[in-house]
């Protein structure tokens, strides 16, 4: 980092925009991580039978393990206003009350509700005094966002339920939280006593993006490594657990999709963003952490070594991809950070197709990918946002890229063609942050070129006739 | 409004975009938000298809709210229009497009005129029709349609061929096993001697549907697509009709003394009795199943059914006329059509069920108890969770629900599967009963542990908590690995930083 800062101006980034007829995932799937993060949540998505048969379909088997969410499917007589919205709510969200007794009830919305105005937002503080549970309202719906941008609403929504500092202090809230945090975490109680030895004393930092919880501990504990604490997470594994964000407070993301919680948290909350990279790759994870140390002023200790070594334990994977090149259609925006980490490896990016660019927040991983580009010599990738799939396959013929990293749509008509392709959900629901991780999202990237190795003499690679239009 | 977790059968759009993608060389383009394709992933990982879904979005998003489409949508139809060559273009309205109410039929009528390929509005209310509905009307549309268009062209063909011969109608994508169902009432009509027409609309060219009135009759297998166009051919050109679902030895005999009815009352003279009998006794083993010992133990044995019209309706039969098993639950989602439904089953079950809510169904059948359930995939979930096994017979189905091997639901060879299905799923008989009778297999302790159930290294508690952590299938190996480094390196005990670095250097 320092190193690269002593260099000439890095190359600059082409950015296209197209019509942004592309395959994603709707947003509100964010329900289907999300509630499993969030355990005492409930998510009610209010929509219809379209938004019920994605979720029931894209989230497989997860459906089948009583899910705390559920649709609020809406009938006829909602479109028409013939019921009443606070009614039917009121309704619903007493049966979830029942049933489940959650800590929060998230409401997601969806385009129906845009179009037909329902004013979520206006009739959840009321019906949220009346039944006594919080209820959080997301307009996570396909009209504004795409598929990981869903988890961004949610959490911009939550950072407003996070607590003040003053909050916490009052007497009968504060036992309330801490009675449960101790019952959840009884064996923390040790290491909370002695950390201020552990730890350099620097303004708290909370860290925003959903994780599964071994990633969270593992970053934790790279950042304990180098002397920082974190003061907080959102989310955190209980709706009653979000943590306490006071103005002066520092943020940092995890993921490349959060601009609007981090928008809300320096806006509202005015906290402090620290604009890195994403932890993603090893040279993510330590660009990463450099930049927090240098932001909570503390010097980081140990992490060329800590990179290298990483390097070292994935250079058999490294070998498979070096020198081949990489084709991004783009669906879940976290497009730049694996691009930046495949340059990095060795590859050439072709395109990075991403559904929404916000140039502000991602600065960091853009500056690093440019830089990154420049360090291993290679072109700098188009960024297309908004990319049009029509015209990405015909690039894609043109150019045949060695990987296309693209959406379950085109995977199987790509593969039956010839070309390699990886699934790009995957990349959202496996492991992917962290100098540990780092092995798996090769395993990934590297698993069909692999596979299609192993099968190359049998002389089928296209399995479809050619024809004259794609 | 109406909580759900879960439904059987989807949104209009999907009966409409699985009719569209089902023809050759058909386009269809749905009025929809980002996110709305969900369907193309569907087909390409359901049905492994090796083409791209002639299905694209013409985006719904903020500008669209706030100024309507405008030229959007007819932009979008004929730049699909010159890039695919499509003979038909099928703008599908979804639930979106149902409340912004913009002038659909407008942006057709547009479009059509800078098109070279025809387009045309499907005509579906997303709030009051579900996508089995959607698809039979859809169906009936672009029949009409080009029924309609021949006419006025007057190039219909209306003059019957000179065989007997068939239209098969109702064959989809996404349909279940509809592409084996297809292949086994190929081979059925050709040991009949009965020519294809047409197979409508898996894989046909909209040009060829001039030709349906040679045919004939048509033969609808599925009582919920098909029935509508099959209605609308009789009453415009007095094609009989044929709707007996083949499935199973009483109802595919059933079906082929209807068709012979029917081929005779146009002069066919054909007997197919004897056929029915060689087919009975000799291809289907179903019959001689129903009398062997295996099937003897099954007597009496309690099940549920529950499915779309079709199968729910012929597997009872089955397992009750067919296997004298008891039926003591037959339900069906198809809330549209239960009269249908309720005529059919209701002398071979105890009760019938008329339902949409899959916890409804889940409460009764364990209150019920059956020895096996015939369901959809959420009955086989049901069954897992309280430790009855259970077949599926019906959509909403699984990737495991479109095998590769061949397994017709209909015709002898249907039979032959069908009898398997039920067989496997009940425990088997007499092990089951050997079972029951001894005890159980293994009446001892286990003495000997595998050689991972203990190890000399010490797990902390975080690192123990974190194990536990990582899915049960891997965990095995996770703990083997971890150890194995550990051990490698002389700790003594397995901390978090332990595990990470064992992770880091093996994969673990």
């Amino acid at each position: 980092m320092t190193l690269a800062q002593e260099k000439p101006a890095t190359p600059e980034l082409n950015f296209e925009c197209e019509t942004g007829n592309y395959h994603t995932f709707c947003p509100i799937s964010c329900v289907a991580w999300l509630y499993q993060k969030i355990e005492d949540s409930f998510f009610l998505v209010i929509g219809t039978k379209t938004c019920g048969y994605f979720l029931q379909n894209a989230m497989g088997v997860m459906i089948f393990a009583e899910p705390r969410y559920a649709m609020a499917e809406l009938e006829e007589a909602d479109i028409s206003a013939q019921l009443n919205d606070y009614n039917e709510l009121k309704r619903l969200c007493d049966q979830i009350k029942r049933d489940r007794n959650p800590s929060v009830i998230v409401w997601i919305g969806t385009c129906t509700t845009e179009i037909i105005k329902m004013d979520l937002e206006g009739i959840a503080p009321k019906l949220e005094a009346e039944l006594g549970i919080p209820i959080v309202v997301a307009r996570a719906n396909g009209l504004d966002y795409a598929f990981t941008q869903g988890e961004d609403t949610v959490l911009a929504s939550m950072a407003n339920r996070c607590p003040k500092e003053s909050e916490v202090k009052q007497e009968a809230e504060k036992t309330e939280r801490n009675a449960i945090q101790k019952l959840m975490n009884f064996g923390k109680k040790a290491e909370d006593t002695n950390h201020n030895e552990e730890y350099h004393k620097h303004p708290p930092l909370v860290l925003f993006g959903s994780l599964p919880d071994p990633v969270v501990t593992n970053l934790t504990l790279e950042l304990k490594k180098q002397g920082v604490k974190i003061d907080g997470w959102l989310p955190a594994k209980r709706y009653t657990e979000l943590p306490v964000i006071d103005e002066g407070y520092y943020v940092a993301g995890v993921n490349p999709f959060l601009s609007r919680t981090a928008t809300t948290l320096m806006r509202r909350r005015k906290c402090k963003l620290i604009g890195a990279p994403f932890p993603i790759g090893p040279d993510g994870t330590r660009a990463w952490i450099e930049k927090i140390c240098s932001v909570v002023g503390v010097e980081p200790q140990g992490l060329a070594e800590r990179e290298a070594q990483i390097w070292e334990n994935i250079q058999d994977y490294v070998d498979i991809i070096k020198g081949k090149s990489v084709f991004f259609m783009g669906d879940n925006l976290l497009e730049i950070s694996l691009a930046r980490f495949l340059i990095r490896c060795g590859m050439t990016v072709d395109e990075i197709g991403i559904p929404y660019m916000d140039k502000r927040y991602q600065k960091g991983e853009l500056d690093f990918l440019a830089q990154t580009c420049q360090e291993m010599g290679v072109k700098v990738p188009t960024i297309v946002e908004k990319p049009d799939n029509y015209n990405q396959l015909q690039r894609i013929k043109e150019i045949k890229p060695d990987l296309v990293i693209t959406g379950m749509a085109h995977a199987n008509p790509l593969e039956a063609r010839g070309i390699n392709t990886k699934w790009s959900v995957e990349f959202t629901f496996a492991q992917i942050h962290g100098f540990t991780n780092a092995r798996d999202i090769l395993e990934l990237v590297t698993r069909p070129l692999r596979r299609n190795n192993n099968l190359k003499d049998l002389g089928w690679s296209k399995l479809v006739k050619e024809e004259a239009k794609i | 409004m109406k909580l759900a977790y879960w439904m059987y059968a989807g949104p209009a759009h999907i009966g409409t975009l699985r009719i569209a993608s089902s023809f050759k060389n058909v386009h269809a383009i749905m009025h929809a938000p980002l996110g709305d394709d969900y369907f193309n992933v569907m087909r390409s990982m359901l049905e492994r298809e090796r083409d791209f879904t002639p299905v694209t979005a013409s985006i719904v998003d903020r500008n669209v709210l706030a100024r309507g489409s405008q030229e959007k949508v007819v932009d979008n139809i004929v730049r699909k229009d010159q890039e695919e060559n499509p003979d038909l273009i099928v703008l599908t309205p979804t639930c979106t497009s149902s409340i912004l109410q913009e002038d659909l039929e407008n942006f057709v009528a547009r479009a059509q005129i800078d098109s070279k390929g025809d387009v045309l509005l499907a005509d579906v209310n997303h709030y009051r029709v579900n996508e089995l509905q959607a698809a039979d009307r859809t169906l009936e549309q672009i029949i009409q349609y080009y029924i309609r268009k021949a006419q006025k062209k007057g190039d219909i063909v209306t003059e019957k061929t000179a065989n007997p011969s068939v239209n098969i109608i109702g064959i989809s994508t996404l349909g279940f096993h509809n592409h084996h169902d297809c292949r086994e009432l190929k081979k059925l009509m050709a040991d009949l001697g009965i020519e294809i027409n047409l197979i409508i609309p898996d894989n046909a060219s909209v040009h060829d549907l001039k030709k349906i009135p040679q045919a004939w009759f048509n033969l609808v297998p599925y009582r919920e697509l098909g029935l509508m166009t099959a209605n609308y051919l009789k009453e415009e050109f007095g094609m009989p009709t044929v709707d007996i679902t083949p499935m199973g030895v009483v109802e595919t005999a059933r079906c082929i003394r209807k068709i012979q009815e029917v081929i005779n009352a146009q002069g066919a003279n054909v007997d197919y009795e004897d056929f029915i009998e060689y087919q009975t006794l000799h291809v289907s083993e179903a019959a001689w199943f129903s009398r062997s010992i295996d099937c003897q133990n099954l007597t009496g044995k309690k099940a549920v059914v529950f499915g779309d019209n079709t199968h729910a309706a012929a597997i009872t039969k089955i397992l009750t006329r067919e296997m004298g098993i008891h039926v003591v639950l037959a339900g069906t989602y198809c809330k549209y059509d239960a009269d249908w439904f309720r005529k059919e089953v209701s002398e071979y079950c105890d009760n019938v069920l008329i339902s949409e809510d899959n916890g409804e169904i889940a409460d009764a059948i364990a209150k019920l108890e059956p020895a096996a359930i015939f369901g959809t995939q959420m009955e086989r979930h049901v069954g897992k969770r309280l430790d009855i096994p259970c077949g599926v017979i019906a959509a909403p189905i699984h990737i495991q629900n479109f095998p590769i091997g061949y397994k017709p639901f209909l015709g002898y060879e249907g039979t032959n599967q069908i009898t398997d299905l039920i067989y496997n799923s009940f425990t088997l008989g007499m092990e089951d009963h050997l079972l029951e009778i001894f005890g159980g297999h293994d009446t001892k302790e286990v003495i000997t542990k595998g050689i991972s159930a203990n190890s000399d290294l010490n797990w902390d508690r975080e690192a123990q908590g974190e194990l536990n952590k990582v899915p049960g299938f891997v965990r095995g190996k996770v703990k083997r690995n971890t150890e194995k480094f550990a051990r490698e390196r002389g700790f003594n005990e397995i901390t978090l930083e332990v595990m990470y670095a064992a992770k880091e250097s093996v994969g673990a």
